[in-house]
């Protein structure tokens, strides 16, 4: 029998994440940092509004786009929150989570060849969905004496003829990094003197501990030149809903659009039902869960620090990404014999692609106790080395 | 009050509990500056009190509580105040509110068992002057207090690892 794997599939590497994965399922009272997503329930008025929906029989294909309604709500929401200008018609998908809004915003603008510059460290998929669409993905790292801001000039190193994109994602998943206006301006001048697209992933935009959020679209004259990326799972506790959307100008927005109708033909009803809810009327929910994640992300980080693992505070999203080179363990080693001899999952940083090595990414999305519990948990384990 | 003060507020809210030291982490303030902080809205009389979210049901001791629906005729120049005021000083009666709707002032009573809320409710508020009419409403279960869910809900599953 022929090989029948593709040679793209067999281009992306398996996930370095999945030995840990394996091992932590047959360790009993573990406590995970290793998860990416609220330890919330999404808020029972989303909830309700979507079972509502299902009892009146609401089941059907949705436009491509997604709902009207929904777009139309998130087009005066993105306006009034972020200042971001997209027309309800045409410059807005409503996806099955930013997963594959990414996806489509990649295939719509990748020709084989192009090179897509990534700052990293970032979340696992960047990397792979550029090379499913024939690019070739280029890291560009962000240093953690750059507090894991985008460095303009390591930006311009990395630029080529054959470049085409740049994506980022601030706050940051791996390190809850963030950009202000003038971090942006800094890297907008970068790209349009290099004429170069934009995909910004902005999914942990509501997580924002100081300041407000500033929409890299909003930017300069960014905004005709870039992809705007967002959703639900993460502001909302809706990970498993899996809505998100795509916000581009007309004509990239169409592009992707056309990809979308066939991939996906639209995103889940009662999940787009459920978002509605929640833009509508979720704001007190949101600031809610926004405030504790605050209040852990600040205990948390003083803990890291105080038994000797050195954390930047990170101003945004859920994660501390804490430096274990004084231990003399690599990321990998360190994370591995923590799950093993303290019961902690964590992820080694250098999943996370460049820059991470020698990091953990701790996501803080559990409860003040098992902080507390994981804390000390880790110092037993620093003791011990 | 800033900023800092209402977050403190809302921590001691969900749980009064907690050491300075505690809070102090949370809030980037040193625990010096939360007593500071947390004496003066105790002085200021915005924390009025630090108490128990309790699931008397559970408990067992059998309490009876009852909502209780007063209509009740203004007075001249005081309005409501002065009959709340009144009401309030007695210690069955654990909430007193003034509603807008088809009755005025709204008690929440609780007693040893029906006699004793059915004989305050007659002997002491019915003829009291100036109230005009009272229903009383036996609670007989309660599903949620204050915010605090009452019943047992499932822990939802996680995967140990996503990004």
């Amino acid at each position: 029998m022929r090989n029948f794997i593709s040679e793209r599939a067999n281009g992306i590497p398996p996930s370095g994440i999945r030995k840990f994965f394996d091992l932590a399922l047959t360790i009993e009272d573990v406590i995970s940092l290793g998860v990416g997503e609220p330890d919330f329930r999404t808020p029972w008025n989303i909830c309700e509004s979507s079972i509502y929906s299902i009892e009146q029989g609401v089941t059907s294909y949705t436009p491509n786009k997604g709902l009207p309604a929904l777009r139309e709500t998130l087009s005066i929401y993105l306006k009034q929150h972020y200042n971001l200008p997209y027309n309800s018609d045409d410059e807005i998908i409503i996806t099955s989570g930013v997963s594959e809004a990414l996806d489509i915003a990649i295939r719509a603008i990748v020709d084989p060849g192009d090179e897509v510059l990534i700052a990293q460290p970032s979340y696992v998929s960047y990397a792979p969905c550029v090379t499913l669409a024939g690019g070739q993905p280029v890291p560009v790292e962000c240093t953690e004496a750059d507090s894991f801001k985008l460095n303009p000039d390591r930006l311009q190193e990395k630029i080529t003829k054959k470049t085409k994109a740049l994506m980022i994602n601030f706050p940051n998943n791996p390190t809850g990094a963030v950009m202000n206006r003038k971090d942006l301006e800094a890297i907008a001048d970068v790209i349009i003197d290099n004429d170069l697209l934009l995909i910004t992933d902005e999914v942990y935009a509501e997580l924002t501990y100081e300041g407000s959020h500033v929409a890299a679209g909003t930017v300069s004259d960014l905004w005709q030149r870039t992809i705007t990326l967002n959703g639900f799972s993460k502001a909302y506790a809706m990970t498993g809903w899996r809505v998100g959307y795509l916000c581009a100008p007309k004509e990239l927005c169409e592009a992707a659009l056309k990809i979308h109708q066939y991939v996906m033909l639209c995103a889940p009803v009662m999940g787009q039902i459920g978002a509605l809810e929640a833009v509508r009327s979720a704001e007190e929910d949101k600031n809610t869960m926004v405030n504790e994640y605050r209040l852990r992300r600040n205990m948390f980080v003083s803990g890291l620090n105080r038994i000797g693992l050195p954390t930047h505070v990170p101003p945004g999203a859920f994660y501390a990404f804490p430096s274990v080179k004084g231990t003399g363990l690599s990321d990998t080693e360190f994370a591995e014999r923590l799950l093993k001899e303290q019961r902690v999952a964590v992820v080694p940083g250098s999943v996370f692609g460049a820059g991470g090595d020698y990091h953990l990414r701790c996501a803080y999305a559990v409860s003040r106790k098992q902080l507390t519990e994981a804390l000390g948990r880790m110092e037993t384990f620093l003791n011990g080395l | 009050m800033d900023e800092k003060d209402l977050e403190l507020l809302r921590i001691l809210e969900n749980n009064s509990r907690l050491s300075a030291e505690e809070i102090a982490t949370m809030t980037i303030l040193t625990p010096a500056e939360v007593e500071v902080r947390i004496h003066a809205l105790e002085d200021a009389g915005v924390i009025r009190k630090y108490t128990t979210v309790i699931n008397w049901e559970m408990a067992g001791n059998g309490e009876v509580a009852s909502i209780i629906e007063l209509k009740v005729n203004p007075e001249r120049d005081f309005g409501y105040d002065r009959i709340a005021e009144r009401l309030s000083r007695f210690r069955q009666v654990k909430t007193l509110r003034l509603m807008t709707g088809t009755y005025d002032l709204q008690l929440l009573v609780t007693g040893k068992n029906m006699q004793e809320v059915s004989r305050f409710v007659s002997e002491h508020v019915a003829p009291m002057d100036r109230i005009r009419e009272t229903a009383t409403h036996i609670i007989m279960k309660s599903y949620k207090e204050n915010g605090n869910v009452l019943f047992e809900q499932q822990e939802a599953e996680r995967l140990p690892y996503s990004f």
